[in-house]
């Protein structure tokens, strides 16, 4: 799995055969703290130039503030950072900019109605008499994009391309600048195996021509496969900072997360799922035919009290919008849900509520949490909701709430009062998940549960999962991650261009059995 | 004295307090409140009075401006129901009748809740942007004011019943104090002791994840502009009530600039979410305050141009930025004491002030920084 770069990645204190011995960035003593939140605590990091470094973490580890303080999207509290040589002190993203530090975020920060070529050439157009030279933008940055072999008409609109071209054209412009520090922040968490494959081949490229490139990831093996050297961090301090090749994967994991294996095998002992006879008795739900032109075809689904059914299936296939429609989210405009026998129309999530069903999507920060409201608010929100405005939860009763659930799936920080925009991504997805619980639904989808969280609390996840569905919770769990999928759910539908090309049940299926019926031809019978 | 500091509603605060003793400067008897036939008077009853309106104004615009909303047909509203109410009791026969009075203020705040319920339509269910929505009543309304008065200026005089909303007293308070204030705390009981001020913030920082925790957020919206078109009914009442005149082109002419501007003092961000009643409050005192301390030390007609200038105050001293200017260069003038010369590193003084002094080498910033981090951490606490 390690690629021929670990050559050369020797030691980079000068006993290497590298000329380059000096940091392109050094950061020291760097601490940062949100109310309530200290998520950086003097913490340290370097990067060379011409090397792919990795930052690893959990959740909450701190890896994005770092990040943020690197590009000046926050200032730090105390510390200092060092860029070729000089002292800096960011005030805004564009000092970091003109500092030489290009960062491309998860969400493409890009103007999508614009061209790819206006893109590449943002506020620095080439002028002619005083006006945009358009020609000589389009020749320049088709000449950018033919350097990284990249076949992108520069004259078509941003948003007519996939965020991995979109990806690809923010790394164009960060070239372009001449930067020597490239930020990728989870680039590659929406791309499909053979763009992952091609980003990676342009990131040697521009690591072989000089640049340092700061890479987070949460996929272990894309990290082993193209970074040089990495640093561990750990509940916002720093662990401790390796070469690749001398850090076994093992060894890695227990580092971020403070533990060792044997404990991690623990927590995600249990949760394995076998096909059961939960399948007796009435349905909880029932849907039959459920669809909406454009979005996905006629589905048909069943699932009973205490059954975990899996949605395996590529990103875009239809999983997430399966979901929306079972919850109300979008409207059906096809075929008829049951509950409990009884007709429903889920016109709104209002009413799927009302019917004790309980979606956490797959995007906490846009249709999950409400950012500026605390952690306790975002907990009782449905419940709240439910009750209707006049009758409000009272205060201990809520207090008792929140305090029950940040216990109980070790939400952190503890303190209830805490902004919830100032936690991690894990801790949010634990929010979430607190807020559906305590409405007592009766059935529970989830939209990518453990996407962007740690390993730890991913264990916790799965392990809650399985306690709920053993006490008679009916769960729809959608994951990228097939073993995920494979260990919870009793029957698995699997999707393929917004169409159930199969239904399994779980016994002596493996994730290899799955793949290969998502890639199997279209229209043979999988 | 941290703890006091960091309360958002301190800037205003001392902005208004510091506007009341430069009134004090020019009026020496500013403070005086005197008793007179049983009622109470003074410069600082009239500056309590004359807010009121806007006072209730600005509390419907606070909950509008939480959910993202904005409300800008208030002072039409408020000509609708004031020009209606005084021509009912003028046209009545006998304008004195408490019953002729009654029904005129039912009337009259019955249409302000239908102008509201046509904005909550708008925006709620049509989903027009806000400000476009209101923008129509804004216009529409003083002409619809204009055709119930056939266009003339009406004078409610010979009416004490209506005349106690805006210029009476009961026991001993001007009645339009005791009317705000209540609306007040009943503002606050509606909003705090029910759910509604969470789920109002709720849809206004997030709509969408509202929607989908299965709050009705078109019914929170439609609420918030019937609310404040209620309020805008009652201003209404009470601006033609006090002068005793109504003159569609008048009533509560710009109210919905002051009020905005309240809101915004309060420290209630026009981007939604979180709001503040008592800054809205103090918001409403500020501009009152400010009215009567340009006209008796400037001039009535500097009025704007000085609002101007507290309002500019009142923002830098309100903006994160500013903010964090000013504390930082105090803390790094502190800071610059705290690190003694030559330790290893002073990374405080290198984040937070201008260029750093050059730092001794730090070859290996790792170890620098753990043998560093009392330093650090005592230079973090300051913040």
């Amino acid at each position: 799995m390690l690629s021929n770069t670990q050559s050369y990645a020797d030691s980079p204190d000068g006993t290497g055969d590298r000329p380059v011995a000096t940091p392109i960035v050094e950061m020291s003593g760097i601490s940062i703290s949100f109310p309530g939140v200290k998520a950086l605590q003097n913490v340290a990091f370097r990067l060379f130039p011409g090397e792919v470094h990795s930052l690893m973490g959990e959740n909450g580890a701190g890896k994005s503030t770092l990040i943020k303080a690197l590009t000046g999207v926050y200032t730090i509290d105390s510390g200092s950072i060092r860029v070729a040589g000089n002292d800096v002190l960011f005030s805004g993203p564009g000092e970091a900019q003109n500092a030489g530090i290009a960062t491309v975020y998860q969400e493409v920060n890009l103007v999508t109605n614009l061209t790819v070529a206006e893109n590449i050439m943002l506020g620095r157009e080439p002028r002619r008499f005083g006006m945009i030279d358009w020609r000589a933008m389009r020749k320049h940055s088709r000449k950018v994009l033919a350097d990284l072999n990249l076949d992108i008409d520069p004259g078509s609109l941003l948003e007519s391309h996939s965020i991995a071209v979109q990806q690809l054209v923010a790394i164009a412009r960060a070239v372009d600048i001449n930067a020597q520090v490239l930020v990728l922040d989870e680039p590659t968490s929406s791309l499909d195996a053979r763009e992952v494959g091609e980003l990676f081949t342009i990131i040697r490229k521009i690591r072989d021509s000089g640049v340092a490139i700061l890479f987070v990831s949460h996929f272990l093996d894309q990290v082993y496969e193209i970074s040089d050297r990495l640093t561990v961090l750990r509940n916002g301090e720093l662990v401790s900072e390796h070469l690749v090749h001398d850090l076994p994967r093992i060894d890695l994991i227990s580092k971020m997360i403070g533990k060792d294996l044997a404990a991690l095998d623990e927590l995600e002992e249990g949760t394995k799922r076998e096909a059961t006879e939960r399948v007796s008795g009435g349905a909880f739900l029932h849907a039959e035919g459920v669809g909406k032109t454009g979005s996905i075809k006629p589905y048909d689904l069943e699932i009973h009290p205490g059954e975990v059914v899996g949605l395996a299936g590529l990103l875009g296939s239809g999983r997430t919008e399966l979901a929306r429609l079972l919850y109300g989210a979008d409207k059906n405009d096809s075929g008829a849900i049951t509950i409990k026998g009884e007709p429903v129309k889920l016109r709104s999530p209002r009413i799927a509520l009302d019917n004790k069903i309980a979606f956490a999507s797959e995007d906490r920060k846009a249709e999950g949490l409400i950012g500026d409201l605390t952690v306790r608010a975002n907990i009782v929100l449905a419940m709240q909701s439910e009750r209707g405005w006049l009758r409000q939860i009272p205060r201990k009763q809520q207090d008792e709430l929140a305090e029950k659930y940040i216990k109980a799936l070790d939400i952190r920080p503890t303190n209830p009062e805490a902004l919830v925009r100032n936690l991690s991504g894990g801790n949010q997805q634990k929010v979430l998940l607190a807020r559906w619980l305590i409405t007592e639904p009766k059935l529970l989808i989830l939209d990518e549960p453990t996407r962007g969280i740690d390993i730890g609390a991913k264990a916790q996840i799965q392990k809650l999962v399985a306690s709920l569905s053993d006490e008679g919770m009916a769960v729809v769990y959608i994951s990228a991650e097939l073993e995920e999928v494979l260990r919870l759910s009793h029957r698995i539908g699997i999707m393929r261009d917004r169409v159930k090309i199969a239904e399994i049940v779980n016994q002596g299926v493996t994730v290899n059995d799955i793949m290969e019926t998502i890639a199997a031809e279209a229209g043979q019978p999988a | 004295m941290k703890h006091v500091l960091s309360n958002r509603l301190i800037w205003p605060a001392l902005v208004l307090v510091a506007l009341l003793l430069a009134n004090l400067a020019f009026n020496h008897s500013f403070f005086n409140i005197r008793l007179q036939n049983g009622n109470l008077f003074g410069p600082l009853v009239d500056i309590l009075r004359n807010a009121a309106p806007v006072v209730l104004v600005a509390l419907g615009m606070t909950l509008v401006i939480a959910t993202r909303g904005i409300d800008l047909s208030v002072g039409a509203v408020a000509a609708i129901s004031g020009s209606w109410a005084s021509m009912h009791i003028i046209s009545s026969g006998d304008p004195s009748s408490v019953r002729v009075v009654l029904t005129a203020v039912g009337v009259a705040l019955l249409m302000a809740l239908v102008a509201g319920a046509w904005n909550g339509f708008l925006v709620s269910v049509l989903g027009i942007q806000p400000i476009v929505a209101t923008l129509v009543l804004m216009t529409a309304g003083r002409g619809l004011a204009q055709i119930i008065t056939s266009e003339k200026i009406l004078y409610p005089d010979n009416s004490p019943a209506y005349k106690l909303i805006g210029g009476g007293y009961l026991l001993a308070v001007p009645f339009s104090i005791l009317l705000a204030g209540i609306i007040f705390g009943l503002t606050a009981i509606l909003t705090r002791r029910t759910a509604l001020g969470t789920l109002i913030e709720a849809v206004g920082v997030n709509p969408e994840a509202s929607r989908l925790a299965g709050i009705r957020s078109r019914s929170i919206i439609w609420i918030v502009y019937l609310f404040a078109g209620l309020l805008a009914g009652l201003a209404g009442l009470m601006l033609t009530s006090n002068s005793t005149s109504a003159d569609p082109n008048s009533i509560g002419l710009f109210i919905e600039l002051d009020a905005i501007l309240a809101v915004v003092i309060g420290g209630t961000s026009l981007a939604g979410g979180r709001f503040s009643l008592a800054g809205t409050l103090i918001g409403a005192f500020i501009i009152e305050a400010m009215n009567t301390f340009v006209i008796q030390a400037i001039s009535a007609r500097a009025t704007d141009v000085f609002k101007a200038c507290v309002v500019i105050a009142v923002m830098i001293l309100q903006s994160p930025q500013a903010r964090a200017m000013v504390t930082g260069a105090f803390r790094g003038r502190k800071r610059a004491v705290v690190v003694p010369a030559g330790s290893v590193v002073s990374p405080g003084s290198a984040a937070i002030s201008a260029p750093a002094p050059a730092t001794p080498d730090t070859a290996d910033g790792h170890t620098a920084a753990t043998s560093d981090s009392i330093l650090t951490k005592s230079s973090g606490t300051t913040s």
